[in-house]
């Protein structure tokens, strides 16, 4: 068969809703696509562990502590899914770290803000996590086998992330008048860039129309940041915090709330390298690697010697 | 003690049992870079939440598989022998046990 | 047997897992591959457990209205009775695996004796962490041959964390006035036959691969009368930061 024809075949099998799988026919520019949004996604869950890393051993009860720990662990094995229904795309995690390091595949760039109270640790389960729940429910739909069933998996582990960081928030909200400081600062820092992890406005997002032919994406970033807002202004206001936006209001005839405008400069900003914490992020995850290598060495070096008995 | 290369390990596929007596079913991949940590590393992976009973890791190289061209070939023809369902065959009303 | 010495028992033993799932989980986003990261997590994860489990019981037991959050994040230095090995720092993996794998021996016979005592609670601790101690050796059992039998490099660092770490494990196998009080009861095994355990399992397990079992170091002690190294003070002004700058705070 010649190329065009697999192509129409491909695009019949996709408009039918069907699942692509590792071994199919696809055209080189969906598994291109496709490596560099899942390896993307899989580098977030990865990078996703510094900030909250950062507070397991500040945790301030062994309940918190036990549970930080738990849900940090949960993103390495997220990211781990994620990897691996990659490299079923013919692609291999070393190739995957080496681009990451290069600076050639990017994460989440919601992880270059610092996670500087405890407060923080309620925020990012609730509103970076939340967001990132929001679209994942709606990839668990995705086009690509491998990747729709890791999603799966990964939104049944997840249901519990966005209630623990919930519950840390509120019980800042009330309690003191330093703990209640924290949580609404904490919201005022992370709102905004949760928005923003939605991804560039439907106008200005120059792969959405290949993404969604492909249903590799199943609703556009626009849509998905209303949901998400649409969900969690009442989550605020039941704890008492306010949405750092004087725009929000509810919006009868759209059945959603209106917001206003996102800080778009800061967000190419950070996406380019721009953030607060962009270098550190990648230098702690490049220092790892680099300090385990004699260890992933030793490894080889073992099974080599003991493969044959 | 030889100098060796810096790699991820291996893919190894990882097959659970949720519980005793139930098939084992494929859950994920898992790297590593001998037998015994395979099992280790699927085990610390797959069953955080109490989802194993049983478990097997299998090298991901050592799968073989239908490949997709062949698909047709393979299954198409056990579409139409209906005669090895139950469903096809009529019997008397008000036959019971079988 | 005083309710009193229980708890002092209980709390020794919930200090050094409490210590160690710290240092464990310092290595959450550090380790080697994304395998034994999680791996290592679930190490911490297990000891933290433990280490919540003995310490409820540790101030249910004392009956001063304390709670395991007061005595985690309320004490001082002076205050810990972990064992120094628990608290020493995560130099590289192989101090890492070193330190847990020794820990992880003690524990194992720790736990058995405990697991057989006429007290349910502790008895119930001690019967879910054996099958926990039990992968924890697997675990670094495996990583003990890897990194001795692995690559020069890998065989050097390994060997030089043993050679480092050996001056804590005769805290192991010291005993004190409630040690031997609790060996009356049952409740732990002597310290001769601790050492004669811990020496016996890490010389066949050391030499199988290449390793040695460094020769008559001096062996530190203090840790039972809250004595550390200095590590202590900023694992405690880490953990406990929260807690003391907000003490009216609810977390």
């Amino acid at each position: 068969m010649v190329v065009e024809e697999l192509e129409v075949l491909f695009q019949e099998r996709i408009d039918a809703n069907e699942k692509i799988e590792p071994r199919d026919y696809m055209p080189d520019a969906y598994r291109e696509h496709l490596i560099r949004q899942m390896s993307q996604h899989a580098h977030s869950e990865v990078i996703g562990m510094q900030p909250e890393g950062n507070w397991i051993t500040r945790a301030p009860s062994l309940r918190a502590k036990k549970i930080l720990l738990a849900k940090v662990q949960d993103e390495a094995g997220h990211g781990l899914y994620i990897y691996s229904a990659t490299e079923t795309l013919g692609i291999t995690r070393d190739e995957l770290i080496e681009k990451l390091h290069q600076g050639k595949a990017k994460y989440a760039s919601i992880f270059n803000y610092p996670a500087l109270t405890w407060a923080d640790m309620g925020a990012i389960g609730w509103l970076v996590d939340g967001a990132a729940i929001t679209n994942q429910v709606s990839l668990q739909k995705t086009s690509y086998g491998p990747y729709s069933r890791s999603m799966v998996k990964i939104c049944k582990e997840e249901s519990f992330h966005q209630r623990q960081g919930y519950e840390v928030i509120a019980a800042m909200a009330k309690g003191t008048p330093e703990q209640k400081e924290m949580a609404q600062d904490a919201l005022n820092r992370f709102w905004w860039p949760s928005l923003m992890m939605f991804g560039p406005h439907d106008s200005a997002s120059p792969r959405t129309g290949n993404a969604m032919k492909w249903k590799i994406k199943r609703e556009s970033n626009d849509v998905l940041r209303q949901r998400f807002i649409d969900k969690t202004v009442s989550q605020a206001a039941l704890i008492g915090l306010t949405i750092p936006d004087s725009d929000l209001k509810w919006n009868e005839e759209r059945g959603s709330y209106d917001f206003g405008e996102i800080d778009w400069d800061e967000f190419w900003s950070v996406v380019k390298g721009g953030g607060p914490c962009n270098l550190k992020r990648l230098n702690h995850h490049k220092k790892a690697h680099k300090d385990g290598a004699w260890v992933r060495k030793a490894a080889v070096a073992y099974a080599k010697k003991y493969s044959n008995k | 003690m030889s100098e060796s290369k810096d790699t991820q390990g291996e893919l190894w596929e990882v097959f659970l049992q949720t519980k005793k007596g139930l098939p084992f079913k494929h859950a994920g991949s898992v790297h590593a870079y001998d037998k015994e940590m395979a099992i280790q590393n699927a085990r610390d992976l797959y069953t955080r939440r109490g989802e194993g009973r049983g478990m097997w890791v299998v090298p991901a190289n050592a799968i073989v598989a239908v490949d997709p061209s062949d698909d047709s070939s393979f299954f198409d023809p056990a579409d139409d022998k209906v005669y090895r369902h139950p469903t096809f065959y009529e019997l008397p009303e008000g036959i019971k046990n079988m | 047997m005083e309710l009193l010495d229980l708890s002092r028992f209980c709390m020794r033993l919930g200090d050094s897992c409490l210590i160690m799932a710290h240092r464990q989980s310092e290595m959450c986003s550090k380790g080697p591959f994304l395998e034994e990261d999680i791996a290592q997590t679930n190490l911490g994860l297990d000891l933290l457990g433990q280490a919540e489990a003995l310490l409820i019981y540790a101030a249910e037991l004392e009956g001063k209205g304390r709670t395991a959050d007061d005595l985690v994040y309320k004490r001082p230095e002076r205050g810990f009775y972990n064992f120094m090995l628990a608290e020493q720092p995560n130099t590289d993996f192989a101090f890492a695996v070193v330190r847990q794998y020794i820990m992880t021996l003690y524990l194992s016979r720790v736990y058995e004796t405990l697991a057989k005592v006429d007290d349910e609670t502790l008895s119930g601790i001690a019967a879910k962490a054996v099958k926990e101690i039990a992968y924890h050796q697997r675990h670094l059992g495996m990583w003990i041959k890897r990194l001795g039998e692995g690559t020069e490099e890998s065989h050097e660092r390994i060997q030089t964390a043993i050679n480092e770490l050996w001056m804590f494990v005769g805290e192991l196998y010291e005993e004190d006035e409630l040690d031997l009080k609790m060996q009356e009861a049952g409740y732990a095994i002597s310290g001769e036959a601790m050492k004669a355990y811990l020496m016996a399992n890490i010389s066949s397990h050391l030499t199988e691969v290449t390793l040695s079992v460094p020769k008559s170091v001096y062996m530190t002690t203090g840790s039972k009368k809250g004595i550390h190294t200095e590590y202590l003070g900023y694992i405690l002004a880490e953990m406990q930061y929260l807690q003391r700058a907000y003490p009216d705070a609810k977390w």
